[in-house]
């Protein structure tokens, strides 16, 4: 018979591999006092911080959703325009005037509403709950629309925002919209961070992984289903809420199909799965889209799209490197728009050709990158497993 | 005492093909009992009848006494019928340790808290540890499932149905595929499971049944066709003539 007590020695180990995954690196703390340091370097940029956290905490929940339980949403700003809508009219209407409680009320309800519509997702493939999920938020848009308490297609006007917690005054440089937002997104992210690292947490990875498995081991897979769903609603209708409240004015561009599709792409641009990818993403997002607004205010979707396609054909970073020296050479050679394209589709067309190419270029950097890292990692962290992020 | 598992004229039809046709099945606590049959015999299909992934045409399936034909799959894992897939069906991007760990914390019914970190509870990775010893699988327990041999994950599949600790373990087949120099290493771990626990084995190979088992049932386009002692079923003529004979052609 075979020694049924566990080996101490191994038990360690097994501990201290675990604890490994939930400890915070380097990077992550190196991130967050970035994020505070914004707050006091980058005064005259709070307008568009703000919305970057928004997006970030919006990301946030989508990541839960499709990073860790593997369900695919074209339809997530239901619930942003619907915490959005909510917050609106709880504040016009004077129903809860404190901003901190109207924003966890706000969230409440975005978390019922995806309770309720998270049995629709449950059934079938990626196809259906792409169907699903867009046809909920197009449900929910016209019902905005027609109804006279969202306003409409004016929007939801004359909202205006008490002192958050009594004391601290929405200013006009959003520093207190911003700062708050940024408390917001923290808070939830530990939430999301605990969640992740808990034993439910490694319940909807297994879900996400093989959910026959996941109930052969006694696992209700629907039941975990509903509740992530719900609670990446909520968190998703905070987001919306936190945006009613910092800009003062719901309008029925929160429950677009557009704000869905970002959101995914965001998630995309900086991996699902490990948290952190929604908020990267939301940072470059914005940051490009608002450079390029401004250098090219006509097209700037055009230089976007060339970026995620080239990303998608030579990896996200060299992609995106790539995409940014064709916009350089344009730009510097002032081409008109016309003769932009015609030069970028010859250099992606010489790109795609020589494609396998640059793909064995670009993966001996990368190798030699990878052994830097390691070898750097190995210097400054004790010894413990690393926890690679998933694409 | 009734037997731990039962079945009573149980019928499985996929459109017009019957899987499964009228099996009435009765197998005895601690038994170790096997399942034969030529390919397509509908094995498998039983398999997932007991196990709630599929619903019977008719018939019913009682498990110590309890009607469990209607209970979905996962809350007959928590009345203890656990069960091994023919083709790997594991976690590929958790480790060996994730995922005994997983299923030993949902045992635990600690699946649901989010406010624990994984491993916060020692008794769950002592237990977790414990099995994947028992398992040879302690010294690869931080690899990605996706990345070790085929024998290891062969290992897994066993060690994750244990980690339920069922009453009743269903194995489909687990040495299916396993390279001869790992074969030896999965029959050990079956010849070793508890005594406790029924076991109901499908298999191909005829060497590891007669070893095994004490009880075979021989099935034949889904109909129970002989049940009795390994040297009965052996010595049977009409076992001879479907089964054995068929194996002694190929």
């Amino acid at each position: 018979m075979i020694d049924r007590a566990a080996n101490p020695q191994l038990v360690a180990q097994a501990h201290g591999l675990l604890a490994s995954r939930t400890r915070w690196s380097v990077l992550e703390i190196a991130f967050w006092l970035v994020a505070l340091a914004s707050i006091f370097l980058l005064q005259s940029k709070h307008l568009i911080l703000t919305e970057i956290a928004i997006l970030a905490l919006f990301a946030l929940s989508l990541d839960l959703l499709l990073g860790y339980a593997g369900i695919v949403s074209l339809g997530h700003a239901a619930f942003f325009g619907f915490g959005a809508y909510c917050a609106g009219i709880l504040a016009k209407y004077g129903i809860i005037k404190e901003p901190v409680l109207a924003l966890l009320a706000s969230g409440i309800a975005a978390m019922a509403l995806g309770f309720v519509t998270s049995f629709l997702v449950l059934r079938g493939s990626d196809l259906t709950r792409l169907m699903v999920t867009l046809g909920v938020a197009l449900v929910l848009r016209e019902i905005a629309n027609r109804l006279e308490i969202t306003g409409g297609a004016d929007g939801l006007q004359g909202v205006v925002m008490e002192p958050i917690l009594g004391h601290f005054q929405f200013d006009i440089f959003g520093k207190t919209a911003y700062v708050y937002s940024l408390i917001v997104l923290f808070i939830l992210f530990l939430i999301a961070r605990r969640i992740v690292h808990s034993p439910f947490g490694l319940s909807l990875r297994s879900v996400k992984g093989n959910p026959l498995r996941a109930s052969a081991v006694g696992i209700h897979v629907n039941g975990r289903l509903v509740a992530i769903y719900t609670i990446a609603a909520g968190m998703a209708g905070v987001a919306g809420a936190l945006l009613t409240q910092a800009t003062q004015f719901a309008s029925l561009s929160v429950l677009d199909f557009e704000r869905s599709a970002d959101v995914l792409l965001i998630l995309i641009i900086g991996g699902a799965g490990y948290l952190y990818g929604g908020l990267i993403g939301a940072v470059l997002f914005k940051l490009v889209q608002d450079y390029l607004a401004n250098v090219t205010p006509q097209y700037w979707q055009f230089w976007l799209g060339l970026a995620l396609v080239m990303m998608i054909l030579f990896g996200r970073v060299y992609g995106a490197v790539m995409a940014a020296l064709i916009f350089a050479v344009c730009t510097a050679l002032k081409l008109p728009f016309m003769q932009s394209i015609v030069f970028t589709v010859a250099v992606v067309a010489t790109l795609g050709i020589a494609r396998p190419h640059i793909l064995r270029w670009t993966s001996a950097i990368t190798a030699r990158a990878v052994a830097v890292q390691a070898g750097l990692k190995a210097r400054f962290t004790r010894k413990g497993s690393d926890h690679a992020p998933g694409a | 005492m009734p037997p731990v598992l039962e079945t009573k004229g149980l019928i499985k039809q996929f459109g017009g093909i019957t899987a499964t046709n009228d099996v009435s099945l009765i197998i005895e606590k601690g038994a170790r009992h096997a399942l034969i049959g030529p390919n397509g015999a509908g094995k498998t299909t039983i398999i997932n009848l007991l196990t709630g992934v599929l619903r019977p045409t008719a018939g019913t399936i009682w498990l110590d006494g309890q009607d469990i034909t209607n209970l979905e799959a996962h809350k007959r894992v928590q009345l203890g019928i656990a069960r091994t897939f023919q083709i790997n069906q594991l976690f590929a991007e958790l480790t060996p340790l994730e995922t005994i760990g997983l299923a030993v914390s949902e045992r635990m019914e600690l699946g649901r808290q989010w406010w624990r970190t994984v491993g916060s509870k020692a008794i769950v990775i002592e237990e977790s540890v414990e099995i994947l010893q028992r398992f040879h699988l302690a010294d690869v327990m931080d690899e990605r499932t996706v990345n070790l041999p085929y024998g290891k994950q062969r290992l897994l599949e066993i060690a994750l149905a244990i980690a339920c600790r069922p009453r009743v373990l269903l194995l489909d087949e687990p040495a299916a595929g396993v390279p001869e120099a790992q074969r030896r290493d999965i029959l050990d771990a079956v010849a070793a499971l508890p005594d406790d626990v029924t076991v109901l084995l499908i298999e191909h190979d005829m060497d590891i049944v007669f070893s095994f088992a004490d009880r075979i049932s021989v099935l034949v386009n889904g109909a129970l066709f002989v049940e009795g002692p390994p040297e009965e079923v052996a010595a049977d003529p009409r076992v001879k003539a479907v089964y054995l004979g068929e194996e002694a052609h190929a």
